[in-house]
């Protein structure tokens, strides 16, 4: 009996060892620094509660976190909408496991350049003389060049869920994948239409995987600054813009403190989702 | 009682004999070779021809590391052993330089000292100009000794940075979108340039820029543009936010590309923009205008400093390396994209005629104008944008500065960028 619990913590110990030393330790040391002070060149380790205070107290933060929210918000309905149709798609209509496999892999060729790279090329196409305003113009359905399509909202939510939709592709098809073909044929037998089918048997066998998927993608979109910098041509901010912004100007503590409330905004919201959906019981 | 072997005896003599008669060039010339000094700046001069010509000149390698003047100022105020020649702005310095992490130099072993123009040494580029507001570079270029972590007014023999290059800057305009004359730094704002207009989103200079910009429209004279009140902040950056909601700027930039690919794709056509994105604009065959404006430029000036932990054969090299740049063959390959020289003097032997008339003396060129990298930017019969040395140097309204409210302006940038 000891001996069963000294091998099991045993083997535990890697992954403890590697969680603690480079997600815990770490974390620790973001909500340490984040009550230090800061002049323009020296941290000084302290325990103040300034830069709470400063973020707290300032406007541009609750609108920043909106901004954040909003972009979240936007990006997880395009493209669970996006994603579950996609997954739909290749576990219900294709027929053979070699079809399924090959238009799954087709999706990921996207994914094997760089995400900057993918980022970057929406610009020339996006822009006032792009190929998409020029096809526009020519088909006759504007006159003008439409200016919104790059530097704005619009291209920012265009470029995330370009970039994440994947992320809720492979979870919503891998536990599409291991629904029980039958239970579909019973259903069609007690008489359900398709839509019936679809509400009622596959949407809740699929919830583990959307869930995973929207915590991919809710995580991935808040903790973002880099899309938003490009595509907004600068012009908007979220709140990896703020902390990014902090630590250009050597302000570590008062990025380390939004870092650390935009840590737990993040837990937060993955908590609300896990009391939807249990997916460790549903996996 | 010491015994004295022959052994010890001839390695004595022959390390005597080494030190009296070869003396110090040899091991000099020696060692120079492994020499490696690293020097990290912006973009602007952190150019790779320079270090392959360091090599060929002066035998040992030249690291470089570019970054953006933010990354810059943090790593000269932060991180001291991580370089050991720092390239950087003269309001960088003001910020850097009470840190203790460079060391001042000895104007004593500057070749060309005496050749430094006076923007650098006295602030007057003639005896009768007058000094512009601002970080102007004389008033941080000059400590009061060796150890000196101070500023002084005169010129005392220790230098904070040795001036390597400099320029006027104004906005960018392209003249085929626009279709009339420019004349007022005002015109960033003008409705008639809504969702077309850019400003750079680097606080400390872009705040420079909106200052000549609120001045220009008749909004606000500031006292010293480059040491805003908390009040004049709020108001520069009240004026511009409201711009923004308007819908007046395409969009930032931070970094130099960006300034290009929005210039040269039409996306904006007139913004804040540094002389070479011009020129890299021109190479590309579209025409763009680095516009004099009847206010006149936001200049700066950057300068090379030593790291503190900077000695022995390094330093010598170091001030080799200085003085190599002060030679004029630097000079010529900066002043050929539009920058100038601290010494242009020298610059004018690597330069030919016609490269000298157009780029410094304001003449119309005789033959086409490359760029050092062969891209054609000019032909014959053009003149530059501002004209001569004088008239553009001459011309400045104020240095890149940094203020003692440079805390709050930041968080007021921020709040900027976040509207």
């Amino acid at each position: 009996m000891r001996h069963k619990t000294l091998s099991g913590w045993l083997m535990a110990m890697p992954l403890t060892l590697v969680l603690v030393f480079f997600l815990v330790l770490p974390i620790i040391m973001i909500v340490i620094v984040s009550f230090w002070r800061a002049t323009e060149f020296s941290i000084i380790p302290d325990f103040d509660f300034e830069n709470y205070e400063f973020l707290f107290g300032s406007n541009v933060t609750y609108r920043v976190f909106l901004n954040t929210f909003k972009y979240a918000a936007i990006t997880w309905a395009l493209t669970l909408a996006i994603g579950f149709t996609i997954a739909y798609f290749l576990a219900f209509h294709v027929r053979t496991l070699t079809w399924q496999i090959a238009l799954f892999l087709l999706c990921t060729i996207p994914f094997w350049t760089s995400n900057i790279i993918r980022m970057i090329s929406w610009i020339p196409f996006l822009g006032r003389n792009g190929i998409a305003n020029s096809t526009l113009i020519s088909w006759g359905v504007v006159g003008e060049p439409v200016d919104w399509l790059l530097f704005s909202d619009f291209a920012v939510i265009l470029a995330f869920v370009h970039l994440y939709t994947l992320f809720m592709v492979v979870p919503i098809f891998n536990t599409m994948m291991r629904i029980d073909k039958s239970l579909i044929e019973a259903a069609r037998d007690a008489g359900a239409n398709g839509a019936q089918i679809l509400w009622n048997v596959i949407i809740p066998l699929t919830k583990p995987g959307i869930m995973i998927g929207t915590i991919f993608v809710v995580t991935l979109v808040m903790g973002d600054f880099i899309t938003v910098r490009f595509m907004s041509g600068s012009q908007s901010a979220n709140v990896g813009r703020l902390i990014s912004n902090d630590i250009a100007l050597l302000a570590y503590p008062s990025a380390a403190a939004t870092a650390v409330v935009l840590l737990l905004t993040v837990l937060i919201v993955i908590g609300l989702m896990l009391r939807f959906v249990d997916i460790r019981k549903e996996l | 009682m010491t015994k004295v072997n022959r052994r010890t005896l001839l390695k004595g003599g022959a390390a005597a004999v080494a030190g009296s008669t070869l003396g110090a060039p040899m091991i000099w010339a020696q060692n120079i070779k492994d020499v490696t000094l690293r020097q990290f700046g912006t973009g602007v001069s952190n150019l790779n021809e320079v270090a392959q010509k360091v090599k060929e000149d002066l035998g040992f390698t030249l690291e470089m590391t570019a970054l953006d003047s933010d990354s810059v100022t943090q790593r000269a105020a932060t991180q001291p052993n991580s370089f050991d020649i720092a390239d950087i702005e003269y309001w960088i310095c003001k910020k850097v330089w009470p840190t203790g992490n460079l060391q001042a130099m000895d104007t004593s072993k500057i070749k060309n000292y005496d050749k430094i123009v006076g923007i650098f040494r006295n602030g007057l580029l003639t005896p009768e100009s007058t000094i512009a507001q601002g970080t102007a570079p004389h008033t941080v270029g000059f400590t009061s000794g060796p150890d000196g972590t101070d500023f002084v007014a005169e010129e005392s023999g220790w230098m904070t940075l040795i001036p390597t290059i400099y320029n006027a800057d104004t906005l960018g305009i392209r003249p085929d979108l626009i279709g009339r004359p420019i004349n007022n730094w005002s015109e960033l704002l003008n409705p008639e340039f809504k969702g077309k207009a850019s400003i750079l989103d680097i606080s400390s200079i872009g705040i420079m820029d909106m200052a000549m910009v609120v001045e220009s429209m008749g909004e606000y004279t500031y006292p010293d543009k480059g040491n805003m009140t908390r009040e004049e902040i709020d108001l520069t950056i009240g004026i511009f936010t409201e711009a923004k909601r308007n819908g007046q700027f395409r969009a930032f930039w931070k970094s130099f590309d960006e300034s290009v690919n929005l210039m040269a794709s039409g996306e904006v056509v007139i913004q804040s923009m540094w002389s070479p994105a011009i020129t890299a604009v021109k190479s590309r065959g579209i025409p763009c205008i680095y516009q004099p404006l009847e206010e006149g430029y936001r200049s700066w000036g950057g300068g090379i400093g030593l790291s503190a932990s900077l000695t022995g054969l390094e330093r010598d090299a170091a001030y080799e390396y200085i003085n190599w740049y002060l030679d004029g063959w630097v000079g010529g390959f900066l002043m050929r994209q539009g920058y100038y020289s601290a010494v242009p003097e020298t610059s004018k032997n690597y330069m030919s005629e016609n490269e000298w008339g157009y780029w410094f003396e304001g003449k119309p060129a005789t033959d086409v104008i490359t760029s050092p990298f062969g891209d054609p930017l000019a032909q014959a019969g053009e003149t530059r944008d501002g004209g001569s040395f004088y008239d553009r140097m001459g011309s400045v309204a104020c240095w890149n500065a940094v203020m003692d409210e440079n805390q709050y302006m930041v968080r007021k940038w921020n709040e900027f960028i976040a509207a």
